[in-house]
């Protein structure tokens, strides 16, 4: 199991090294000098030279290349030119805001989204069946940035003019009196921050998985061995959730590996819609301030969370599928 | 000459109604009722197209023609044929066509998308005011949904509905366009990887693998964001960062035909590799890609509405649905009709391709077949 653990690790090198190429060439081909940031048209040019040559912008594409890399993987990734930190300081402040977001709600998506399978499977072709299955598709269908206003329309914006008792934060992760509270209210203040930018992630992402899941069910419904279980008097409880939930299971958490970028990119845009400091906004904004360090850097995390996801999901799928050979 | 072709050949769908086929009967009557409905509602523009005619209004005016045509053609020729008897054996395709005919969440969804299309089309004779014409601004801002704006206006003071309806033609043609670049590159690459195997095989997919990992939305970005944004350059590459999926899934296709015995016997007459690939392989693959794009479709309206979301996309004041959604987001609480109705009008037509997909999927899977 190690050795398979490993020997998939390994694999991952060569991919991130791929995608780390494929980042530095496509900045490179693009037209606009980052250089030119720094200035005001009043600079003299030999000015202009001598901040090129500082940042080796004069070197050929290939020694460029061979000198970003060097550097990119021993950790040095350089400072913002829009913010003048350190690229990694940005980085560190923004990850663990992206972690908590979609973190959250990768578990409840995989949480509702199996549960609503199940039930549908379970009562094909009922009331219920059917409106979950159009629900389903009705969200499946639904661009992430347009149910993140709407939500925010209705349970933030509007809920506050028309006097809702609750009223959920439009935006940001805490409130601006958020130093001046105490422990349990920063708690709350945090998950009522929380709510909304998780809710459209969930709702739009939970459907995909409704849908599969359902499909899955169906077909383990219809083996042999659930007749065998049903005949031998198992209740059907204990027949749906031990036989058949856990053998519908197991392609739903291959589904981990390809949800993740779906994830990500949906993060990107609930977090600029709810002004949520985390990863999504920063390439956002980087990518047009043409801040190329930091373009570089979270790009390729972003990568490399897609690329673990998937290495993440193959062990699990190892675990427990007892036919999976280690040797592949 | 029956009495119901006659009257077919005066009114599409009448003579459906009276040989006992109502439901296309009805459907037929009114596609050509509502055609006619628009060609009454525009003439004032079309009466006037010699004159004052732009290249978009002669696009919808011939479009309107076809059309007509199009479905009094097809009126003749099925009742003509229904007369005539049944059909001799049928093609994949045909079984195919007549289960999708059973699913009613499919019908809708393909009513729903060429209604979509039709008015994509027919824009500049449907649409009520000028999408990009901004008028006494300071009296025509953000006026809520009325009889004379049924959508209300946005911050210029534009009909959102003209513009919704002008944005279907962005949206709807760069997905149509970006995912027939996805499908054919996807379909060809798959197919070499699948047949050639070996170290083709192993390079295609190693690439495919990279480009899958990397988060498509960020690439999308990169590159539109750090070259200027065009309407070439948005349909390119959002055609050339979707092949991956279909080259996957036409690989793991071919691999298995590949080892069937009509591929045998096409090596063994000596057919030339292109051949066998063209000719033999890509037609049986073709069925899980048909589903596979009209999916994609969906995507890729959702993908485009997303760039111009961000910014992205088109420039303003070009309207494309994206470009709304953003709009609204000015002022979402003082006028929530500007980012709603273009947002609805994504999910409806993403829902349409959806549905289209799932009935082509179970109607073209041969192991639901009775």
């Amino acid at each position: 199991m190690a050795a398979f653990a490993l020997r998939r690790l390994l694999g991952a090198i060569p991919l991130l090294l791929g995608i780390a190429t494929i980042i530095f060439f496509v900045l490179n081909l693009a037209p606009g000098d980052p250089a030119s940031l720094y200035f005001n048209p009043n600079v003299p040019p030999e000015v202009i030279e001598q901040v090129r040559r500082n940042l080796g912008l004069d070197q050929p594409v290939h020694v460029r290349y061979v000198r970003w890399l060097g550097a990119f993987f021993t950790g040095d990734w350089g400072q913002s030119f829009a913010q003048g930190r350190p690229v990694a300081d940005i980085l560190m402040e923004a990850l663990p805001n992206t972690l908590i977001l979609t973190g959250t709600a990768l578990v409840l998506v995989f949480l509702f989204g199996i549960i609503a399978g199940v039930w549908q499977a379970v009562r094909q072709h009922s009331w219920s069946d059917r409106t979950l299955s159009i629900g389903a598709l009705f969200f499946y269908s639904m661009p992430s940035f347009w149910l993140g206003l709407m939500l925010m329309l209705v349970f933030s914006l509007k809920a506050h003019e028309w006097g809702w008792p609750i009223a959920l934060p439009p935006t940001g992760i805490t409130s601006v009196e958020y130093e001046f509270m105490g422990a349990g209210e920063k708690i709350q203040d945090r998950i009522a921050h929380l709510i909304l930018p998780v809710a459209t992630l969930t709702l739009v992402l939970s459907a995909g998985i409704a849908r599969y899941t359902r499909g899955q069910m169906l077909e383990v419904i219809r083996q042999d061995y659930i007749r065998t279980a049903r005949a031998k008097g198992l209740p059907e409880r204990r027949v749906i959730l031990k036989h058949a939930l856990r053998n519908s299971l197991l392609p739903v958490i291959t589904l981990l590996g390809l949800y993740l970028p779906f994830l990500f990119s949906g993060a990107v845009f609930v977090e600029v819609i709810f002004s949520w400091p985390g990863m999504g906004r920063i390439i956002v904004d980087s990518i047009m301030q043409r801040d190329y360090p930091l373009v570089m850097a979270t790009s390729f995390v972003f990568a490399v969370m897609v690329v673990l996801g998937n290495l993440v999901a193959d062990l699990l799928y190892a675990i427990v599928d007892p036919r999976i050979g280690y040797e592949t | 000459m029956s009495t119901s072709r006659i009257a077919s050949a005066l009114l599409p769908g009448l003579g459906h109604v009276m040989a006992g086929r109502g439901f296309t009967g009805v459907a037929l009557l009114l596609s050509w009722l509502t055609l006619l409905a628009v060609a009454a509602l525009g003439w004032p523009r079309i009466a006037a197209i010699g004159e004052t005619g732009s290249l978009d209004d002669w696009i919808a005016v011939v479009a309107l023609v076809l059309t007509l045509a199009l479905v009094w053609g097809w009126a003749q020729w099925s009742l003509r044929r229904q007369q005539a008897g049944g059909t001799i054996g049928e093609s994949q395709w045909r079984i195919a066509g007549r289960r999708l005919r059973r699913d009613p969440l499919a019908l809708i969804g393909i009513a729903v998308i060429a209604l979509l299309y039709l008015v994509a089309v027919l824009a500049p004779l449907i649409a009520p005011y000028d999408p990009i014409a901004q008028e006494n601004i300071v009296e025509t801002s953000y006026l809520a949904p009325s009889l004379s704006h049924p959508l209300g206006t946005d911050q210029f003071g534009r009909d959102v509905l003209s513009r919704m309806i002008y944005g279907a033609r962005i949206s709807l043609a760069i997905a149509l366009i970006a995912v027939a670049i996805a499908i054919s590159l996807g379909t060809l690459i798959g197919a070499i990887a699948g047949y050639l195997g070996g170290w083709v095989d192993a390079a295609l997919m190693r690439f495919t693998d990279m480009v899958l990992a990397f988060p498509r939305l960020v690439l999308l970005i990169m590159i539109v964001a750090l070259f200027s944004s065009s309407l070439t350059l948005i349909i390119l590459v959002l055609g050339l960062t979707q092949w991956p999926a279909t080259a996957r899934l036409v690989r793991g296709e071919v691999l298995s035909l590949r080892e069937r015995e009509f591929i045998q016997a096409a090596n063994a007459l000596g057919m030339s590799r292109r051949r066998i690939v063209l000719r033999h392989l890509i037609p049986n693959v073709l069925a899980p890609v048909i589903v596979a794009a009209t999916l994609g479709i969906g995507n890729t309206i959702v993908l485009e509405a997303g760039l111009s979301f961000l910014g992205l996309g088109l420039q303003p004041p070009t309207p494309s649905w994206g470009n709304l959604v953003s709009d609204g987001r000015q002022n979402l609480i003082g006028a929530w009709w500007v980012a709603t109705f273009p947002g609805l009008a994504i999910v409806v037509s993403v829902l349409a391709f959806n549905l289209v997909g799932d009935g082509l999927r179970d109607a073209l899977d041969p192991r639901l077949r009775s």
